[in-house]
């Protein structure tokens, strides 16, 4: 064995044990919040903007900090917008709990 | 700030990325883990401003998207959410594509070398090509979420097919492949003929990937564009040699995996039969033996009659309750009868509506407590011993064909609605619903229909109790 590690390879390491942490975080996601689910997984995909950020201050301003202003905007839609929207989705999920329960059932549990 | 505390920083922010997603396990937890994700997201974005050479651009888009984004979070209405989750795939698609071309264009800019290594090269290949896909597939998603079907036959949410239709699309795929290799293997200067070409034909695949698929299965589209958009994500995320990108992105596509692969097994169909499209149409006429079933038919008095006289209620939400927008009326239908000392809860199958736990939304926005939503599996065997099952615009999750062996639809899990001492079904008309299968529920002796708006059938329901 010679040389270093390659970077293709040590990001294929983080990919593929983060894929394993997805699998098993999502899995225990209630059925109930999948459409809240899908907001906040909308809102971190716009992490991207981090390498528009990038991109747009790469130095003298050129086709390269053009591109990457806009992406820098359009994920930035995402990153407020899906967070906003998420937390308000979820507001609604919470305001009954301050209600007197209606049924005699108890609250469903998270337990698989 | 040193390279090393740049990435301690941003592996702070992948852990509270983690936990935001871990915070959904339960509605109770779900709003300190979005919390979660803003601070992880915050500090992701200062650190990277700590870094970078200039800021002030990047600054002015990220007020401009800011801006864009909050109007928006405010002013959806919760029956919109497919078509505005749909749009924000299309923009992060989008994105990874222009970040690409930006790092093809100034690679040093992003400290990955000139010319950019092949290892890095492959992966920004894979990067833009999805987020092209992401991009064009989710406007078309988006089209056919919003019904923009008047304006163009492309956002029909009738499947739109052609002849050779899987052929063409294979051959752009190696074609989009075959320039990619060249983009890979190509000197620094012959690299942007290819990299624009595979470019260009993947939006084209991304639209008409995408245009085959009916509407009804757009549970699964949107799910599966979900995955992309996070795979793009985590393909840029390689090409920058950024771990922080590649946690983020593989989070969100395992997850749009894994909503794709419920979605799939609540309808019952493959998620190949899915992708190559064509299954369903627009609100099929009944595929029938020409026999004249009767149906009875009753009126909203009939209905809150037989309501109130119930012990226990279950209602079965539909997309025809999302498009009437009925959620509140049924709320306040809800809380009458509970008045009346009825046990009203509500049964949710997983593809209704036209994204996962879109009912649940709906029922929450009208403050249905959570508590009485209960999952298929939860509920399905309570449906024997219940006084009413309602049906508020479902159709294919309730049809009991779906046990017989030879029906299109056969093995599909459904509600059990039919085993309810007495079944009311609302629907505004006796079209078959979105699998084109006549429905035996309707006909059976115990079965009352009411025709009509699902809003305006339920709140004359209200006032008749």
């Amino acid at each position: 064995m010679t040389g270093a590690v390659d970077h293709t390879v040590i990001n294929l390491t983080v990919f593929v044990l983060a894929i394993f942490v997805g699998y098993h975080v999502v899995w225990n996601v209630t059925p109930a919040l999948h459409t809240p689910l899908m907001s906040v997984t909308n809102a971190i995909s716009s992490v991207i903007v981090v390498g528009a950020i990038l991109a747009s201050g790469s130095g003298e301003a050129g086709v390269g900090s053009l591109l990457g202003t806009i992406a820098v905007a359009l994920a930035a839609v995402n990153t407020f917008g899906g967070f906003l929207v998420s937390q308000r989705m979820l507001e609604m999920f919470k305001k009954k709990e301050s209600r007197p329960p209606t049924t005699n059932h108890p609250p469903p549990t998270n337990e698989r | 700030m040193t390279a090393n505390q740049v990435a301690l920083s941003y592996l702070l922010a992948s852990v509270l990325f983690i936990l935001s997603l871990r915070g959904l396990s339960h509605p109770l937890s779900a709003r300190r883990g979005n919390l979660f994700g803003m601070i992880g997201m915050a500090l992701a974005i200062l650190t990277t401003f700590a870094i970078s050479r200039r800021i002030d651009l990047a600054l002015g888009g990220l007020a401009i998207g800011a801006v864009a984004g909050i109007v928006v979070s405010r002013r959806v209405q919760m029956t919109q959410m497919p078509e505005l989750v749909a749009a924000m795939h299309s923009l992060v698609g989008l994105a990874a594509v222009l970040i690409a071309f930006a790092v093809v264009n100034d690679p040093a800019a992003f400290n990955v070398g000139f010319p950019i290594p092949r290892g890095n090269r492959l992966e920004l290949f894979v990067g833009t090509f999805i987020g092209a896909i992401t991009f064009s597939g989710s406007v078309i998603a988006f089209g056919k979420l919003a019904g923009l079907g008047k304006y163009s036959r492309l956002f029909s949410s009738a499947p739109v097919v052609f002849m050779g239709q899987h052929v063409v699309n294979l051959l752009l795929a190696v074609f989009m492949i075959g320039n990619g290799f060249l983009f890979v293997t190509a000197a620094p200067e012959a690299q942007w003929p290819p990299f624009v070409a595979m470019t260009g034909v993947a939006f084209v695949l991304g639209i008409l990937t995408i245009i085959p698929i009916g509407g009804a299965d757009m549970p699964v589209v949107i799910s599966m564009l979900n995955s992309y958009s996070g795979w793009a994500a985590a393909g840029i995320g390689f090409s920058l040699n950024n771990s922080m990108l590649i946690i983020a992105g593989s989070l969100v596509g395992s997850s749009g995996a894994i909503l794709s692969y419920i979605m799939c097994k609540a309808m019952n169909r493959s998620f190949f039969s899915v992708i190559l499209g064509g299954f369903g149409g627009a609100e099929g006429v009944i595929a029938g033996g020409g026999e004249h079933k009767a149906v009875k038919s009753g009126s909203p008095e009939d209905v809150a009659f037989l309501l109130s006289n119930a012990d226990t209620v279950i209602i079965v939400p539909g997309y025809g309750l999302a498009v009437g927008r009925a959620q509140h009326a049924t709320k306040e239908m809800a809380d009458k009868l509970t008045k009346k000392g009825v046990h009203v809860r509500y049964a949710i199958h997983p593809v209704a509506g036209r994204m996962p736990g879109h009912m649940n939304v709906l029922l929450a926005e009208a403050e249905v407590p959570y508590d009485q939503v209960f999952e298929m599996d939860d509920i399905n065997s309570d449906f024997g011993s219940t006084d009413i099952a309602f049906v508020l615009g479902a159709n294919d999750v309730v049809n009991p064909l779906a046990e017989q062996p030879g029906s299109p639809i056969y093995g599909m899990p459904i509600l059990d609605a039919h085993k309810a001492h007495t079944v009311v079904v609302n629907k505004r008309s006796m079209a078959a619903g979105y699998a084109g299968v006549d429905n035996p529920l309707f006909y059976m002796d115990k079965t009352m229909m009411v025709f009509g708006d699902a809003k305006k059938v339920i709140e004359e329901i209200v006032k008749a109790l």
